[in-house]
Parts: C-alpha cells; structure tokens; sequence
C-alpha cells in the first residue's frame, strides 16, 4: 500500500501533464526515496494507482539507471566510470573505494550502511575522478580524500 | 579587444547561483520584454539571421528549426517547448554550468522561445545526478512564477506560459530529441521514428521544440543585441560564442566561453595550459565521447560545426577530451564503447547486438586476448553501425571514436594483438 505521504506526493505531480503515466518516474522515485528502492509490491501500487499494467511500469524501472529495484545501503556510493574520469585514474577510485568499503560493485555491506555502484559521466569531468554519495557530487578523488569523505557517513 | 561572455558573464568561479535582482540588474529578462513586443515570426527570423545552431551536437540551425512548427489560430495546441539538459555524453560539463550558475538565462531562453512558436508548455528535461541544478532551477522558476513572469499573463503581454522542471532517472537516450520526448510521457526512452519530427508531433502528438540548455542560453542575447552584434562574436559564419571544454592530463582542465571557431590549439594550449610536465599530446575527441579523433595535424583548425566537419569529425559539445602518450588508445576505446553498448536502448538490432560486440572485442585486446581478425571485424562494424542504419544517432555516435582510432593508432592496436597484452600495462 502506498502511505498517504506518498500518494499525496505523486498527486502533486499530476496537474503538470496531461497524461496520469507521465508521472511513473516521479512516482517511483516518490516511492524510492521513501523506502530506499522499489519492490515488486510497491511497483504493483504504484502502476495501479497510475492505471497502468504492472508490467508495463517495471520496463519503465528497469531501463533507467537511477531507479532501484533491489535494496540497497544507507548511503549509495556511485563511482564515475566514464571516459575523462577513466584518464583520470578511476580504476584507483574503484579499487579503493571497494578495499575501504569490502564491495564490488553492484554490493551492499551486511550492516546495509554502503552499496558501491558505478554511473555515468557525471558531467564535472575537469574535476576528474569524481563520485556520488547520496546524491552529493564530490570532486578531484583520491584514496585519502575518499577516507576522509566516507568518515562523515556513519 | 577583450572578449564578450554573455553566456557566462553572471557566471562566477565558484558556481553561486544568479538570483532574480542580480540577474536583472545585469541586463536579465530585457531579451524577452522586447520579444513580447515582437511579433512570433519576426522573433524566429531574428534568430535564423544570427546564424545560431544547436549546441547539443548536430549543430541545426534554430530558427530554421522553429520555423517549421505549425503557428496561427488553426495551428493544434497545446504546443510545447522543451529544454534537453539531459547532459550525459561523456567527457561534457557545459550545460551543468549554466544552470546551476544562471538559471534564469534559461528561463529567458525558453520563455522567448515559447514566444516564438506559440508554445503553452514548457519542461526543463534534467538529468537524475544533476542535484544541484536541480534545486537551482527549482528556486529561479519560483522566483520567476512570484514576478508574474511565468504563468498567465507573463510581463502583462496577455500571453500565458507554464513552465515544469521534469527531474529524470538516468539514461543516455535520454538525451537524443524523441527518446527525451517519450522518456517525459512516462516510457522507455526509445527513439521515435522521423518523419513525423517533433515540431509537426511531439509530445503527446503535439507540436514540440527541443532544444539543447547551451543553445536556449544564447537565445536572450540575441533578441536584446540582434543577430548582428551576434555574428559578429565569431571568428566564423556560425555565430557567437561556445562553451569550450578540456579534461584529461592538461595542465589546467575547465570551460572557457570563446569566439565559435576558436582554434584547438589555443584552447589547448593557452586556457588549458597545454599537457602535464613529462607527457605528449597523442589525440582528442574534439566534443564528447561520440566524436571523431583527431590529432596533432589538426590542431590548427577551427573549432566550429564546418571546419571540424572538414577535418573528418563533429564539433559535438565542443567539450574535448584528451589523450596523452602514457594513456592506452585502445584501453580508451574500450571504455567508450563499453558506456555505449551499456546505454543502448535495445530498440534496434545493430546497436545493441553490434555495440556489445564491438565492446567485447575490444575488452578481449586489453585483455591480451585479440586477433588478427578483430581488426576487419572492427572495420565491418563501424560501416555496418554508419548513419542510416540504425534508428537514431547512437551506434553511429559510438563507433565514431573507434573508426578514427583505427585510422591513427592502429599500431597500438597490432601491438595489443602482437604482444597479447596492452603495453601499457
């Protein structure tokens, strides 16, 4: 059952287009940002109360990179692995990053505090290596930057 | 004579944002008043007459492009302008810059643009990882909606326009024209097929104007001081200034708003300052990760739509991305076409089965795995995967890096094959 927050929050989205589907992506993210992923349960409310088939909203889910279909940690550790960033030396943030954290990617420690994921240029590429935690870009990495960042995320 | 920066000029080094009274009291939201004023059709022509094309890569040109969407009283509505700030080929870092340091200039933009074809609607189309821009455009459309500039009745012209921001969830099709357009009906971002273009039947079958942050950005300068003070910023025929980027090992890695057709070499070498101590200059992708090489030759050139053209790649984004002496050609490959087999959609055959091949073989290189054979399989996919054969621009964009590689570094490739291993390893 979706709560009434987050119905409340996805009917807000509806008078800025035409169409109840547009929506599915601020839904699930709705949704997302709730609960830290989208289940199959919560992928069933959210494409009935968009009038949509089930199915139809996972093809949605499943294309897009920033929608979790599995749980994952507290805090979303997103690596950049594209091409300025690889120049850069992004193999070195990947290594450390999985030595300090003891993940490969796509892993979320057993305490769910971290998962370790890579993304896409993230378009800061004159400031390479750089990463996402938790939606907070940050900037010229090295592994003793990165020890010192992960410190403030408990 | 120093340079002029309208694009930029509000825009400080540490990114603050522009508010609403600063911008104004910069020369802010002075384009539109006088578009409002102007008739739709004589707003457009102004805009062909500056020669502006699209900075998103493709390079058309925006007032031929607003001029094909139906206008009039029988012309259908709602219509719609759309601004592309889906930012996410490689190796670019433009657009973010704009909106997060001024987005009003945006807001300026489109509601000109909204202006011109008539648009009711407008989205702001935002990449998911672009948080900070987001909350900054947030904050600018409500300061615009509280000034009565958004909304019904804007500036007291009796015209109404309504503009969202649509915060998407991260894909690379996202950024091509009609993948956008079904990413904000709530789909799969696939391509669409043209014809029908996005001005005759766009979003919701309507008429739709994409159009690139960068290119948006430029619109109010041009209204305010006219396409000649405009064409007049450019060492060429295509008009203004551009974003120019650099990142790799130079010196100095940033975004520098120059004359359009600013040579390479000195962007390279004066605002970037040229390579790092202790390597050499081997090669770069001249506007993102979807461009052709070019190399030490080629330094000379203009960076504008035609010569770079000329030269046997694109002007793309304008944002380069250099390779140096001790950075493996091939390694570099394999990751751009690794990110592009990735992002495919899966809508056509080509790009998915033959990007994933192509990645495959190139990781196998790296891996001290390749053969002989690679090389003519490489060949056959870059001609296979060419414009034309595939729904959008994707696989063509991809292979673009890879069938140039081949031409200038081709040695580095045999010697991955020779030596069953990447030297530089």
């Amino acid at each position: 059952m979706l709560t009434p927050e987050e119905r409340q929050e996805i009917e807000a989205e509806l008078p800025r287009y035409p169409k109840k589907r547009a929506v599915c992506i601020d839904a699930m993210k709705i949704v997302q940002r709730h609960r830290g992923c989208v289940s199959d349960e919560s992928l069933h409310d959210v494409a009935e109360f968009l009038e949509m088939s089930r199915d139809e909203l996972d093809s949605v889910a499943t294309f897009y990179n920033l929608i979790f279909r599995k749980p994952v940690g507290r805090h979303v550790v997103m690596f950049c692995d594209s091409v300025s960033c690889w120049i850069m030396g992004c193999d070195r943030v990947r290594e450390h990053l999985s030595e300090r954290l003891g993940l490969q990617p796509g892993e979320t420690t057993p305490d769910k505090r971290f998962t370790l994921l890579p993304i896409v240029c993230l378009g800061a590429c004159d400031r390479a290596p750089v990463m996402m935690l938790d939606w907070e870009l940050f900037q010229d990495l090295d592994p003793r930057k990165i020890d010192v960042i992960l410190e403030n995320y408990k | 004579m120093p340079t002029e920066t309208p694009l930029t000029k509000n825009i400080r080094p540490d990114l603050a944002p522009t508010d609403l009274k600063a911008y104004e009291s910069n020369g802010g939201y002075r384009g539109v008043r006088k578009a409002l004023k102007t008739a739709p059709a004589e707003v457009t022509n102004t805009v062909k007459q500056s020669n502006l094309r699209g900075r998103g890569g493709a390079g058309f040109p925006t007032g031929s492009k607003w001029s094909f969407v139906p206008v009039g009283k029988e012309s259908p509505r709602p219509k719609y302008i759309v601004a592309n700030g889906d930012e996410m080929e490689p190796g670019t870092f433009k657009d973010r810059v704009l909106m997060e340091g001024d987005p009003h200039q945006l807001i300026e933009g489109m509601i000109i643009a909204a202006h011109a074809i008539e648009a009711d609607i407008g989205y702001i189309f935002l990449r998911g990882e672009y948080t900070l821009a987001a909350k900054r455009i947030q904050k600018a459309l409500a300061e615009s909606y509280e000034a009565g500039y958004l909304g019904k009745n804007i500036f007291g012209s009796g015209e109404h326009f309504e503009l969202y921001l649509h915060i998407s969830a991260g894909r690379y099709m996202c950024g091509e024209e009609t993948g956008l357009l079904n990413a904000l009906e709530g789909k799969r971002a696939n391509p669409r097929a043209k014809p029908p273009f996005p001005q005759s039947s766009g979003l919701w079958g309507k008429p739709t104007v994409v159009q690139n942050i960068e290119t948006l950005c430029n619109i109010p300068h041009i209204i305010s001081n006219g396409a000649e003070w405009y064409k007049k910023l450019s060492h060429t025929p295509n008009g203004g200034t551009k974003l120019y980027g650099a990142s790799g090992k130079v010196k100095r890695p940033g975004l520098w708003e120059l004359p359009m057709g600013t040579t390479i070499r000195e962007i390279l070498e004066e605002h970037a300052g040229g390579m790092q101590d202790g390597l050499k200059f081997r090669g770069l992708l001249p506007g993102g990760a979807s461009t052709d090489f070019l190399i030490e030759d080629h330094l000379d050139i203009k960076m504008d739509f035609d010569e770079v053209q000329k030269a046997g790649s694109r002007l793309g984004t304008g944002t380069m991305i250099v390779l140096d002496d001790k950075t493996c050609p091939v390694g570099m490959c394999s990751n751009l076409e690794h990110f592009f087999a990735q992002e495919s959609c899966g809508w056509c055959t080509p790009c998915w089965s033959g990007l994933s091949w192509v990645a495959q073989m190139l990781e196998a290189l790296e891996a001290g795995e390749g053969k002989p054979e690679f090389l003519e399989q490489f060949a056959f996919q870059t001609r296979f995967l060419a414009p034309g054969n595939t729904f959008c621009a994707l696989a063509p964009g991809a292979v673009e890096p890879l069938q140039s590689a081949l031409k200038y570094f081709r040695g580095d490739f045999n010697r991955h094959i020779q030596e069953k291993r990447c030297p530089w390893r």
